[in-house]
Parts: structure tokens; C-alpha cells; sequence
């Protein structure tokens, strides 16, 4: 079980005042979702919490310690990053790219054993991507892709799940079964953070939800007391029609009204 | 383990061929059992210091330094996420130049070129390191563009010193730039450090694997991205200077050569660098040997013979890549 912990956390987003400092902690169990405008900083959030971006002011905890004091080794065994952009540097399959999430378990002089090798074929099963596994990686789909990056990152086995977009490119099956992938590892006693620009995807799978504004202003909360249509559509700006699906609020934008 | 023994074997086994090779042919052939009565410590006395005293030295040279070019080529290529960078690329052999003609120019000798040849390599990479972090915040292609202008400034500078230097001077000057293991004495230090260099890659490799894939990325998976990269830039640094002073400039074996041996094993740099190793040297050494033996008693600069077959090899490549 891990727990990371913001305190007085203000990010680094170029050329905007500090607005309200972060003082939050996520959980085991709990499934975080981040809502928020283009460009609010959302990624960049995700990157501080991470320790792969200096914030302008206070800290951020992993486990009491501060993540400045901890190697990149011990981070990345405790806390992955699902990334929203991603780089082809050179040709890889889609196997060699699931093993890589065992790197930080593995000591320099040690090759990636059986035991390795089957952590990541469960992964690619997992994601629905094993069929595609000696394919490479330039050849897939933007839905295919984003599932193997997903797939890299349960191989990687966190107890802390840092998502960038999870759902990006997914088709609506796809979209569930990967938001269903997350909640299930939060229930498992993992914690989990993720950026969404779907309303009704974070109404219906987070249980606690950040909203990001774009003035620097920020409110977190349980998810019920934060689903309020008005700040909704305050924060983006854009009005919203309310229903009940399914036991969980649905949100759909109003046409023609800003 | 096993996919990485067979390859290596077998590029192992090409590596002592061409070396074989190398000692028993040029201006005199020395027939296969007697360079084997050589080898086995007899033999008459004239192939006996033919194959000692000139061939073997040369040819481990050779090796070395195809070795250490090609392990420097793919290193760069990791670091700068582009295919197409070499140390060369960089302004290395550039500076490595401009060191090593100051120092012909000034009438010097053999130790003091080499010297002033490896000097201008690690100043050349100070000052293309230090132009590009800038500020704070370099980048593979900001690394790589200020490289490529540092090394056009090495290129008019080399110029200028051949325009004015005295005419019977010329032609040792413009052997040294085309690459020329005549000068090669000794070959144990470029040796020395391509084997250390394979050492000390070898663990890194799986963290140049991460790096390949992003900064980012590779950070999010627990490497320590700056400091390897410094690691990367040193090496690969210190492995062209010894190749420069070694043999002087000799190019296209640190783009081509990583460059198949990707198409043919992947990408696993646990195995390309070691291959590059071995694919190098061999490659060098038979470069050398036809440099020796095309005109032979004449010699060719083996820069030329590397740079004719590697013009075509990476435009081949590069069209079939796309």
C-alpha cells in the first residue's frame, strides 16, 4: 500500500499566477479524477506528482517521504505514469514495449527472466492486445497503442496509478473495460489518480474528483458534492443538460449556448 | 541468453576471419601454415616480422578503431533519439582535425599529433555540450544543430590551414583527414578501451533501451535520465578520440554500421553494442585491408575505401527504409 500526498502544492504553469496551493492525498482505494479546461495543467499536475516536474512551491509526498529524497528506481516501483504523448524512437514490438515496464524491478546485469515474460503477456491479455504481440509498435491503431501503454504500465505493477487521458482513442468497450481495469486495482488496495475529459466517465467510476480552473482556482472533493452542474459549467465554460442514468449523473452540453 | 550468444558468435567468427585474413595478404602473401608457424611462436624470420611487427599491430588497430567508432555511432544515436546522428555529425572529428593539423603544421611528431588531435576532440565536445545546454534546457536537436554548425566551423577552419600550408607538407596532412592506420603504432590502448568501454556499456544496456523511448518515459520507469546521458556523451566522447588519434578521421562507420546490424538483430542495444564492437572492427579491417592491397605497394587512405562503400550502403538503406 502506498499513499502520495500533495501539501501546498502549486504547479509550475508558465505564465500564471499561483491561484490555490494543493493539499490533498490519494489514497489506497480511492479512484481520483481530474477535471478541467485545455491547458490548465492538468498533465503538468500529473507530471509534478510524478517527481518528473519541479513545482513552483511546496511538496509532494510519496509514502511520508519527500520525492525529491527518493531515487527515480524507488519511485518507479511504487508509482506509474500512464503517459498521454508518447515517442517512437526507434522500431520496437509490442512485446519488447510491455517488458520494459519491469526495468525498475530488475538489477543492471539481469535479463528479463520467464516469470518477467509472463507478468507481461498477462498484461497484454489483460488489455485485449496479445494477438498484436510480435507486431510493432508503429503498425497499431491510436486505441491499440493506448492499450499497450496501459498494458506497460500494469507489466510495471505500481500501487500508485498516475493516468494522463486513459480513455484517449479507446472505443466505448474499450473505454469501460480500461476505466473497470483502474477501479479494480483501486479496490485491490492501489491508488489511482487520473486526468478526464469525460463528465460522465468521472461521474461514473471516481469516487473523489479535482476540478482544475483556469484562472489557478481548484476544488477536490468526493465526487457527489463535486458533480454540481453549475460549477461544471463553470469550469468549462459551457452549459450543461442533467440526467440520472443508470444510477449515475450524465451531463451532455447545451447546443448553441455558451 | 541464447539470442544473444548466436549472433554474437557468429559475428565473433567473422572478426578473427577478416583479422586472419588481414595478417596473411598485401604486397607480400603469407601462405595459411606459415602465418599458423608464425602465430605458434616459429617460422622463418621475414614473415615472421612481417606479420608481427607490421600486420598484427595494424590489423588489431584496425579493429579497434572500427570498433570504437561503431559502439560511439549507436551510443549517439540513443542519446540524441536520431538515427541519423554520429560522432562525427557532432563536430568530434572536426576538432579532432583542426588538432592534429595545428600540430603537423607546427612540424611536430608523431605522440604530439595524437596528442593535440585528442585534445581538439574533447574540446570540440566541451564546446558543442556547452553551446547546446545554453540555459538550462538542451534537447536531442538543439544538441544535434549545434554539432552540425560546430563542425562547419571546424571545416573552414581545416580549410584555411590547408590553404596556407607549405606544399611538400600537403600530403601527410590530407591522409591523416581521410583516415590512415599507417600511423597506427601501437594498437593496445584503443583495444583497452573498446573492451572497458563493452564492460561498462553492458549494464547500462536495458537503461539505453528505456532511454530510446523518451526522457520522460525512461524517468517514469526509474532511470536516472541526466546523469546517464552525461555517461552516454562522455563515452561516446572519449571513444572517438581515441579513434581519431588513432587512425584519424574515418567516417561512416559510426552511422552505417549500427544502422545494420538494427535492421538485422532489433533494437536491444544489450546486443547492438557489442555487436557494433565486433561488426565495426571487422568492417575496418577489411576496409584496411583493400586499402593495402588495391594498388598495393601504394596504399589507399582507408577513409576513402570506408566512405565508398558506406556512401551507397546508407543511401540503400535509407531508401528501403521508407
Amino acid at each position: 500500500m502506498s499513499r502520495l500526498d500533495a501539501r501546498e502544492l502549486v504547479i509550475d504553469v508558465p505564465g500564471r499566477a499561483d491561484g490555490r496551493a494543493l493539499t490533498l492525498s490519494v489514497e489506497p482505494g480511492q479512484v481520483w479524477g481530474v477535471l478541467g479546461p485545455n491547458g490548465v495543467g492538468k498533465t503538468t499536475l500529473l507530471h509534478t506528482l510524478a517527481g518528473l516536474r519541479a513545482p513552483r512551491r511546496g511538496q509532494v509526498r510519496l509514502d511520508g517521504r519527500p520525492l525529491a529524497t527518493l531515487g527515480r528506481r524507488q519511485i518507479a516501483r511504487r508509482l506509474g505514469l500512464v503517459f498521454q504523448e508518447r515517442h517512437d524512437g526507434f522500431p520496437a514490438t509490442v512485446r519488447e514495449t510491455a517488458l520494459i515496464g519491469r526495468h525498475p524491478w530488475l538489477s543492471p546485469w539481469q535479463m528479463e527472466g520467464g516469470e518477467d515474460l509472463r507478468l507481461a503477456e498477462a498484461a497484454l491479455a489483460r488489455l485485449d492486445v496479445d494477438h498484436l504481440a510480435d507486431r510493432l509498435v508503429s503498425t497499431l491503431s491510436g486505441g491499440e497503442r493506448q492499450r499497450l501503454t496501459i498494458a506497460t504500465v500494469l507489466t510495471q505493477a505500481p500501487r500508485i496509478w498516475l493516468a494522463d487521458e486513459p480513455t484517449n482513442h479507446l472505443d466505448l468497450h474499450h473505454q469501460t473495460e480500461v476505466m473497470a481495469l483502474l477501479a479494480g486495482e483501486a479496490a485491490a488496495g492501489r491508488a489511482v489518480m487520473m486526468c478526464l475529459h469525460d463528465l460522465n466517465l468521472a461521474a461514473r467510476w471516481c469516487d473523489r474528483l479535482l476540478l482544475l480552473y483556469s484562472d489557478g482556482e481548484a476544488c477536490w472533493g468526493p465526487a457527489e458534492t463535486m458533480l454540481v452542474p453549475a460549477a461544471l459549467e463553470r469550469l468549462y465554460g459551457q452549459r450543461l443538460a442533467t440526467a440520472e442514468v443508470d444510477g449515475a449523473p450524465v451531463f451532455v452540453p447545451v447546443r448553441g449556448e455558451s | 541468453m541464447r539470442q544473444l550468444s548466436l549472433p554474437l558468435g557468429i559475428l565473433l567468427a567473422a572478426a578473427l576471419a577478416a583479422l586472419a585474413l588481414s595478417v596473411s595478404v598485401g604486397s607480400v602473401s603469407v601462405a595459411p601454415d606459415a602465418l599458423w608457424a608464425v602465430l605458434a611462436g616459429g617460422g622463418e624470420v621475414l614473415p615472421r616480422t612481417l606479420v608481427l611487427e607490421l600486420r598484427v599491430p595494424r590489423s588489431l588497430s584496425a579493429f579497434a578503431v572500427g570498433g570504437l567508432l561503431a559502439v560511439a555511432g549507436a551510443l549517439m544515436q540513443v542519446l540524441l533519439r536520431n538515427p541519423l546522428a554520429d560522432p562525427y555529425v557532432l563536430g568530434l572529428s572536426g576538432g579532432a582535425s583542426v588538432g592534429a593539423l595545428a600540430a603537423m603544421l607546427g612540424g611536430m611528431g608523431g605522440v604530439v599529433i595524437s596528442g593535440s588531435a585528442f585534445g581538439g576532440a574533447l574540446a570540440s565536445t566541451l564546446l558543442v555540450f556547452g553551446l547546446a545546454h545554453g540555459t538550462g534546457s538542451w534537447t536531442p536537436s538543439r544538441l544535434l544543430l549545434t554539432g552540425v554548425v560546430v563542425a562547419a566551423g571546424w571545416g573552414a577552419v581545416i580549410t584555411l590551414m590547408l590553404a596556407v600550408t607549405p606544399a611538400d607538407r600537403l600530403p601527410g596532412m590530407l591522409y591523416w583527414l581521410m583516415g590512415d592506420l599507417s600511423y597506427a603504432r601501437t594498437p593496445w590502448p584503443p583495444l583497452a578501451m573498446l573492451l572497458v568501454v563493452c564492460l561498462l556499456v553492458i549494464p547500462l544496456g536495458r537503461s539505453l533501451n528505456v532511454l530510446a523511448r523518451g526522457p520522460l518515459q525512461a524517468a517514469a520507469l526509474g532511470v536516472a535520465v541526466r546523469p546517464l546521458e552525461w555517461v552516454i556523451y562522455i563515452a561516446a566522447s572519449l571513444l572517438t578520440a581515441m579513434a581519431v588519434t588513432t587512425a584519424g578521421s574515418i567516417g561512416f562507420v559510426g552511422l552505417v554500421v549500427p544502422h545494420m546490424l538494427r535492421l538485422v538483430l532489433g533494437n536491444d542495444q544489450r546486443l547492438i553494442l557489442p555487436a557494433c564492437a565486433l561488426a565495426g572492427g571487422t568492417l575496418l579491417v577489411l576496409a584496411d585491408t583493400l586499402a593495402r592491397t588495391l594498388i598495393a605497394p601504394e596504399q589507399l587512405p582507408v577513409g576513402v575505401i570506408t566512405a565508398l562503400l558506406g556512401v551507397p550502403t546508407f543511401l540503400y538503406l535509407l531508401y528501403r527504409s521508407r
